[in-house]
């Protein structure tokens, strides 16, 4: 049976499978990425704070930073939560590396440090919110605070600078011998992990699944607690990830690094996700 | 053509292709329950929403009392006085049980203001008059299937509605929950009320019918008096062949104990409850709504676990706190709130299907997913779903498709215990009688199944031991031999 | 249907809780105001919590209408920038014509934020926008309106009339005119979501959008509704705002909407729809309230703050939502009677 024949026939009468996994593939997979980035983009220019100067500044050329922790915003909003506080994980994880580095440790152990402290903040968040089974957005709005406010607690009025070049390459440099952003290079291959995982493996389907009707997925034997704290803990170490790009692209770290990033980011992704399923299907 | 009637004549719809209803002709008269019958996906809960107003027709024509209508949207179907209880529960999950009843129509004082009082006074009426007592205060939430329907009833019942559509309103209830209702069903008959009445359940249209009027593959077969026709004549006319047997058990030799339930209690679900299910032996739980099965049920799949009592499956002595434990253990649960628990409704066929076994098809996280195509195509194929293709979302299909759907989900899951609760809700003969022979088939395979059913003729038919609660406790246990309706009923209203 | 199943419920702390489901708030709000008044003993004066009120008051009226919204399963994130536009519209009409009674001036900022409501209740209603992008959309025109209609000048106390000034804090009755007028709101919005066929169907609306739509529900008009209602307290926000602050700038309230939604959250009001009650959001705000003043008044380090802020909304929360959780396996257990 081909895919222009819809009749009802009667009883076994289930076509094959009409869509081959190339065009499935090309569809979604490059569809969604270039959709995130163009979003981006027109976004950054058209609004919320078109008219904010520093923010449009900040808009477009945090763009590299902003793709890595819309990835995994990306696998939240999926599943029918947010994370707020990506920007506030970005500016404690920066902070902290800053805050080693200062203290005279090697920069390559700070940022791994600072990388870690990025997983651990995703991990407090995904296990409050499967554990009390609150929305994200309620537990995210403390982190948010919280996590900033970590920021400040670690640099206070300081600022740490004086970063070796082997570091700020990851934020600065370009591919040697062509003009192509290192940081760049990292988001796109992460975009392409992203977007494996979210279409060729189980995960991907759970997180899809979840997102329509958890209950039923809970019913199916999944363990949707621990997706949750998963995701929110690779949200974490994006953010951390993203963290260190924008600190080495600075070449200093400031508390309030990367503030407001995380509306642009949320914003991006939910007129993605709605262009893309339609309004009537769109969470909240 | 008679005064007082509703008539619908050629009306065809299709979605997307799928022609749903073919020049369908109905007529209901004020002052007669009107049965409608045929097949899962034959048009039913299509007409239903046609006369409604839910759905527009593609061609044909409603009249009201020879007046030709047009209905937009529901509230012009109100307007005229038909109100439906739809197939699909429509509660509101976080408005109390009383708001729930009058949604919509809420008693106001003379300032304008919600008249609470009167409400919950009304809504108490109501649902006494149906047997019910359930703290109006209670959300809907937290309601069982069988619960929402009769909160779904009442609320239907609460319009005074001169045409009342009732889509399966019986397929969660028991014996006794009929009763009532078709007390008040015909009370309203009698006040010349016009009801138009669905349900799989052939036994039911003989008790209350008038008229009976027979959809297959969305065509219109033929309208007939219930007087005039027999049990075997209806099923010919929508299947279109004869169904052999609905109860095919076969005798299997039961084997060893493979999960024992010892004095499993949760607060204010049930207390003590013990029992033993055996290797290839299928043991039915009768008892009324709200008795507790569902509950003891879910306790065993890990969902709300118990407070105290003991689980021992295959001789090893568990606490099972999650779903995914106790697939571990080789159990699946086909529950009985398909929409809410069985299904991702939005999502496709192969989807919903492969959910729970999608691991099998993974490799290092990465999915095979031609064979997990094929393994949703096999599992509905073998549960004669009607669908275009397994890429259709579950959301398009008939209720009674959908229900096939769930338990292909949880047979692909290849288990070693099965809990059925209310398996076979919303199916129709025939296919019921094809999932009753897979049954004993899984059964004589070494299977242990355990199965509610509300439906006490399943549970006589396919059981070989019955256990019957009541309250939350167990009160009866019978053989296959020495089970009687009478003793069933018996024990699970404890009317000594 | 079962009629007496085993009365094992006896009434008990639980149960009280869930009568009264802002209990756990209520309890978190009290202990909060013990530590910080051991701390600094002038936290706990009269002065003291007039000056809290009178700063959340404001967020407390907006925050009820975005409960409204969110109770939908909408959001309304373009409420700071109605806020701004009807304060900067009304601040330079004071300006220009220092005798408009005030009455006026309410009426005005009402009715513009009435307008600008109902775009952002038409964009959604028939255009059919899910409301986080309509909204984030007006949010951004809205701010835009602001500089473009002010070109970037600022209104400054000195160019307000006393009158004006004295609109939201004179003090008749103990309590500043705005105090006052955010209660009257809450008490309105209180018989309005309770009592009122409209405001019941707010939460049909937002607990099943389908079944709403089938029980002849108008799904659009209530929709419609909670926007425009969101529009008109922004615009009597705007007014108050202008009053209280004795200002107008480009920046009012920048970022205020997240915090509305906070005490939305905070206070009880479900994302997923259909949960939510006066007291709970008035509740939130007052804690997000007594947390900002206690930091203040506390002597911990400025850059302290942030972090022991954010800390005590995830306290709140936790304890909060345990307790509801507690609350909802007795209702599991107590639905049949
Ligand atoms: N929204 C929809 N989109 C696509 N197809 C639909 C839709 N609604 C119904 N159908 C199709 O129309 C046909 C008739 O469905 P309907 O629900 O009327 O069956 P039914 O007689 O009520 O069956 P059941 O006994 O299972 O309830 C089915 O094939 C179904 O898949
Ligand atoms: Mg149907």
């Amino acid at each position: 049976m081909n895919t222009t024949d819809k009749a009802v026939s009667a009883f076994v009468s289930l076509a094959r499978p009409r869509r081959s996994f190339l065009s499935k593939f090309l569809r979604w997979e490059w569809f969604l990425v270039a959709l995130i980035a163009l979003v981006v983009i027109v976004n950054s220019r058209l609004s919320p704070y078109f008219l904010d100067v520093q923010n449009l500044f900040r808009a477009s050329s945090d763009f590299m930073e902003m793709g890595l922790m819309m990835l995994p915003m990306v696998f939240i909003i999926v599943t029918g939560n947010v994370d707020l506080a990506v920007a506030s994980t970005l500016g404690m994880a920066a902070s902290f590396m800053g805050l080693l580095f200062n203290n005279g440790v090697n920069i390559w152990i700070a940022a791994g440090a600072a990388l870690l402290l990025g997983v651990a903040a995703g991990l407090l968040a995904g296990y409050l919110i499967s554990r009390l089974k609150v929305p994200a957005l309620v537990i995210t709005l403390g982190t948010y605070a919280f996590y900033r406010g970590m920021a400040y607690v670690m640099l206070g009025d300081q600022a740490a600078r004086g970063y070796p070049a082997s570091f700020t390459y990851i934020g600065q440099g370009t591919l040697p011998g062509a003009p192509v952003p290192f940081s760049m290079v990292l988001f796109l291959s992460m975009a392409l992990i992203f977007g494996l995982v979210l279409h060729k493996t189980a995960f991907g389907r759970y997180l899809y699944a979840i997102g329509h009707n958890q209950e039923a997925v809970v019913y199916s034997g999944i363990p949707v607690a621990r997706v949750k704290v998963v995701i929110f803990m690779v949200s974490g170490l994006m953010s951390a990830l993203a963290g260190l790009v924008l600190a080495a692209r600075y070449g200093s770290t400031r508390p309030d690094i990367g503030t407001g990033l995380e509306l642009a980011v949320i914003t991006a992704v939910s007129r993605a996700n709605a262009l893309r399923h339609g309004p009537a299907e769109y969470p909240g | 053509m008679s005064e007082n009637t509703l008539r619908l004549t050629n009306i065809s719809k299709s979605f997307a292709g799928v022609h749903a209803l073919r020049g369908v002709h109905f007529e209901l008269r004020l002052g007669e329950v009107h049965a409608l019958l045929g097949e899962n996906g034959a048009g039913k809960s299509t007409l239903v929403k046609v006369i409604t107003g839910v759905h527009q027709p593609d061609t044909g024509e409603i009249y009201l009392n020879d007046r030709r209508i047009h209905l937009a949207d529901p509230r012009e179907a109100t307007a005229l006085g038909i109100s439906a209880i739809y197939q699909e529960l429509s509660t509101f999950p976080d408005l109390d049980i009383a708001e729930n009843i009058f949604v919509g129509r809420r008693p106001t004082l003379a300032s304008g203001l919600v008249n609470w009082r009167r409400m919950y006074r009304d809504a108490e009426q109501l649902l006494s008059s149906l047997g019910v007592h359930l703290d109006l205060k209670t959300k809907a939430r937290y309601l069982s299937v069988a619960q929402q329907q009769m909160v779904e009833i009442a609320r239907a019942l609460s319009v005074n509605a001169r045409i009342l559509i009732m889509d399966e309103p019986t397929s969660a209830l028991t014996l006794n929950e009929v009763a009532d209702l078709f007390q008040i069903v015909r009370r309203l008959r009698e006040n010349g009320t016009a009801i138009l009445f669905i349900s799989h359940r052939l036994e039911e249209l003989f008790e209350i019918a008038d008229r009976v009027t027979v959809l297959r593959d969305g065509a219109y077969v033929d309208t007939r008096s219930m007087n005039g026709v027999t049990q075997e004549e209806l099923i010919r006319m929508m299947v279109g062949r004869t169904v052999k047997e609905l109860f095919p058990k076969k005798d299997v030799k039961v084997g060893e104990v493979v999960l024992r339930v010892n004095k499993l209690t949760r607060k204010g679900a049930f207390r003590s409850v013990s029992f033993e299910l055996h290797k290839g032996e299928i043991l039915g739980m009768a008892g009324l709504v709200g008795a507790g099965r569902t509950e003891v049920s879910q306790a065993i799949f890990g969902v709300i676990p118990a407070d105290e009592g003991m689980i021992e499956i295959e001789g090893k002595a568990l606490r099972i706190t999650s779903p995914s434990q106790a697939m571990e253990c080789g159990l699946a649960y086909v529950p009985e709130d398909r929409q809410h628990h069985g299904l991702v409704l939005p999502m496709d066929i192969t989807d919903n299907v492969t959910l729970p076994i999608l691991s099998r098809f993974s490799r290092w996280g990465w999915l095979a997913t031609k064979s997990a195509q094929q393994a949703a195509y096999d599992a509905v194929t073998q549960m004669e779903v009607r669908a275009t293709t397994v890429w259709q979302k579950v959301r398009e299909l008939s209720g009674g498709n959908q229900q096939k759907v769930v338990l292909a989900k949880w047979l692909s899951t290849h288990p070693r215990i099965l809990i059925l609760d209310e398996p076979t809700r919303g199916i129709d003969v025939g296919t019921k009688a094809a999932v009753h022979s897979l049954m004993s088939e899984l059964a004589a395979q070494g299977i242990a199944i355990l199965m509610i059913s509300s439906e006490l003729p399943e549970i006589l038919g396919m059981s070989d031991r019955i256990l019957v609660m009541h309250d939350g406790r167990v009160t009866g246990l019978f053989n296959r031999s020495e089970a009687t309706q009478e003793k069933i009923m018996m024990a699970a209203t404890q009317a000594v | 249907m079962t009629t007496n199943t085993p009365a094992l419920s006896r009434p008990s702390l639980l149960s009280l809780f869930a009568r009264f489901r802002e209990l756990a708030l209520v309890g978190f709000i009290v202990l909060l105001i013990i530590v910080i008044s051991l701390q600094n003993p002038r936290f706990l004066t009269f002065t003291n919590f007039r000056d809290i009120l009178l700063d959340i008051s404001i967020l407390a009226m907006i925050a009820l209408a975005q409960g409204m919204v969110i109770i939908t399963r909408g959001i309304d994130l373009s409420v700071a920038s109605m806020l701004a536009l009807t304060a900067m519209m009304v601040a330079f009409v004071v300006k220009a014509f220092p005798d408009t009674p005030l009455v006026f001036t309410v009426l005005l900022g009402t009715a513009s934020g009435a307008v600008l409501g109902s775009i952002n209740g038409l964009v959604i209603t028939v255009g059919k926008v899910p409301p986080i992008i309509a909204t984030l959309g007006t949010l951004g025109v809205y701010r835009g309106l602001v500089f473009f209609y002010s070109k970037g000048n600022w209104i400054n106390p000195v160019d307000l009339p006393s009158s004006f000034k004295q609109l939201a804090k004179a003090v008749p009755l103990d309590l500043p005119n705005l105090v006052i007028v955010a209660l009257i709101v809450a008490a309105i919005a209180y018989v309005f979501l309770n009592y009122t066929r409209a405001g019941r169907d707010i939460y049909a609306l937002g607990t099943n959008p389908e079944a709403a739509k089938i029980s002849g529900i108008r799904t659009d008009r209530v929709t419609f509704m909670v926007y425009l209602i969101s529009g008109i307290v922004c615009g009597l926000a705007g007014v108050m705002w202008a009053s209280r602050f004795e200002a107008a700038q480009t920046n009012t309230a920048l970022g205020f909407e997240l915090q509305t939604v906070a005490a939305a959250v905070i206070g009880g009001v479900s994302m997923l729809g259909g949960i939510g009650t006066v007291p709970g959001v008035l509740l939130g705000a007052l804690l997000l309230g007594i947390i900002q003043n206690g930091l203040t008044l506390s002597n911990i380090s400025q850059f302290w703050q942030l972090a022991v802020q954010g800390f005590l909304i995830l306290l709140a929360v936790i304890l909060d939502s345990t307790i509801q959780q507690r609350i909802k396996q007795t209702a599991v257990r107590g639905a049949v009677k």
